[in-house]
């Protein structure tokens, strides 16, 4: 279980996270939703230790992040980063096995390999990209390699920005079918970001609307369309109208 | 007075902030190290960072070499022959060549092949959010890119100051014996019996130095780089600048401890 208590960070003058409260429990798929800016990448990165907050505690099983032995820590986490963030030195099916060809696990080449090809086909690419270079694919081919490396070594907790950002509808569906897959087969604890509404709907169990550095509104993905709350409304709808001022 | 506190907090400012990037570099440089000895090591890592600073960078540091060996036995020809000292040219050559010119060219050719691809390298898969992906890989990113680096420096550049001295005295000897009449066996002769232990010690000592100075400066100004493209150029000129001053620097230094008696 992930918990988030009055977490604030600020970049200078700029206040980003202004209290967040949240929990995830294990084994369920959060969405976090939200406006663009409002802080949703700072968050999950808070989380992992690569931005320290300014105040407030995260705790991972009730054990604070911060003092937590950072290698078995981080060893429990998959991340996909909004930007890909591929190693461009690295061919494809390196990047997607860059975990099982070090640290603690390592496992033979030939056998590192052959997973990566199976997680590359799991998010729709075929073998044949394995061995080119990031720069040679296209940026939603490589959104999915970045997805194939997150959920390659099988960690408990995996975190998506925006895994169908860039991507046709079709795979789109194709990736939220895997998320929920992890969820609900492996048992993984998922925390996903998107702005698209229908992945909203097929990955989540439970979401959280990010506004104003606070989390505006949480509850079960049922809930969504009968919250009553306005800002969330106008957020699912799509509305220019609202409590939301659309200049941020 | 408050103009004299004002003259003091201006002249104080820039010393602070020396002295705070001074501690910054040797933490840097500290944890480097620390990283390089501990397990676990990256040999893929490794060996591609000595292929890149030693091998690669042969072709440059031979020709720089040979060039200036060459200008240097034309030079000392053509200043002895004020006071008819022409025979001195192997060597002032050969001093020249293993004390200085050697050592120094090597490293400033180095800050500018490697220690620039290294910051910019560094830098962009800062600013790609690379680092932090190596992170959540478990994978330390002053161990997997730092450590291996620093190595490659630390050991191949005193390798290439040697071919350097070795390239060096060969283009003086070219020149010697091709335009200004020296014997070919007399200019070998003169030139190995002149040099000293102390010589090649200090020629290699410095290229120690100088290796490490120019990839840690690569590393250190690419880690900490500013956002975006802009912050990639910025960071990759004042890792060559950095580099280049401090070579020259501890040039100064390791010479005057090596000579000054
Ligand atoms: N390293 C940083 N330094 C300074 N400001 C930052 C940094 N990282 C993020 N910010 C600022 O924090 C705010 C939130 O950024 P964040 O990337 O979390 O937005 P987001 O909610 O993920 O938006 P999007 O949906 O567009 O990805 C932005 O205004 C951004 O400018
Ligand atoms: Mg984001």
């Amino acid at each position: 279980m992930i918990e988030l208590r009055d977490v604030h960070k600020a970049f200078g003058p700029k206040r980003v996270l202004r209290g967040i409260d949240l929990t995830i429990a294990q084994g369920t798929s959060m969405v976090v939703i939200g406006g663009s800016g409002t802080g949703k990448s700072v968050l999950l990165k808070c989380i992992l230790g690569l931005i320290t907050p300014d105040s407030g505690a995260i705790t991972l099983d009730g054990q604070d992040v911060a003092r937590v032995e950072r290698d078995a820590f981080l060893a429990r986490f998959g991340m996909l980063f909004q930007g890909g963030a591929l190693f461009d030195s690295l061919p494809v099916w390196q990047n997607v096995a860059f975990r099982l060809l070090r640290g603690s696990l390592k496992r033979p080449r030939a056998e590192a390999r052959e997973i990566a090809i199976e997680k590359l086909r799991r998010v729709g690419l075929t073998a044949d990209v394995a061995d080119l270079y990031p720069a040679e694919l296209s940026g939603g081919m490589q959104k999915r390699v970045g997805l194939a490396r997150a959920i390659a070594a099988e960690a408990e907790i995996i975190f998506f920005d925006e895994p169908t950002a860039g991507l046709d509808p079709i795979m789109s569906g194709v990736i939220n079918d895997l998320i929920r897959e992890i969820v609900t087969e492996i048992g993984a604890t998922a925390m996903t970001i998107t702005h698209d509404m229908t992945s909203v709907r097929a990955i989540a169990d439970n979401v959280a609307m990010l506004h104003d550095g606070v989390i505006q509104w949480t509850g079960p993905v049922a809930d969504l369309d009968d919250s009553g709350d306005p800002y969330l409304d106008q957020f699912i709808h799509g509305r220019a109208e609202g409590p939301i001022e659309a200049v941020r | 007075m408050s103009r004299i506190a004002a003259l003091l907090a201006a002249i104080g400012r820039p010393v602070l902030a020396a002295l705070a990037a001074l501690g910054r570099v040797s933490i840097f440089a500290g944890r480097a190290l620390g990283h390089m000895l501990r397990p676990p090591f990256y040999l893929r890592e490794i060996a591609g960072a000595l292929l890149n600073v030693g091998y690669f960078s042969l072709p440059v540091v031979g020709l720089t070499a040979f060039f200036t060996g060459g200008a240097l036995a034309l030079q000392i020809y053509s200043g002895g022959a004020r006071f008819n000292a022409e025979a001195v040219v192997p060597q002032i050559v050969a001093i020249g060549m293993v004390r200085e010119l050697g050592p120094v060219l090597v490293g400033l050719m180095i800050a500018a092949r490697v220690t620039s691809s290294i910051a910019a390298e560094i830098a962009t898969m800062k600013v790609t959010e690379q680092i932090d992906a190596l992170v959540t890989l478990s994978t330390h990113p002053m161990k997997y890119l730092t450590a291996p680096r620093v190595f490659a420096g630390l050991v191949m550049v005193p390798v290439l100051v040697g071919i350097g001295d070795v390239i060096g005295i060969m283009g003086g000897h070219v020149v010697g014996t091709r335009s200004l009449g020296f014997n070919p066996a007399t200019y070998l002769h003169n030139t190995v019996n002149f040099i000293e232990a102390r010589d090649i010690v200090s020629s290699l000592v410095k290229g120690a130095a100088f290796g490490f100075i120019a990839t840690l400066m690569g590393c250190y100004y690419g880690m900490n780089t500013g956002r975006g493209a802009a912050g990639v150029g910025r960071a990759t000129k004042g890792a060559v600048e950095a580099a280049a001053v401090l070579i020259l620097a501890a040039n100064f230094l390791l010479t005057s401890i090596f000579f000054s008696i």
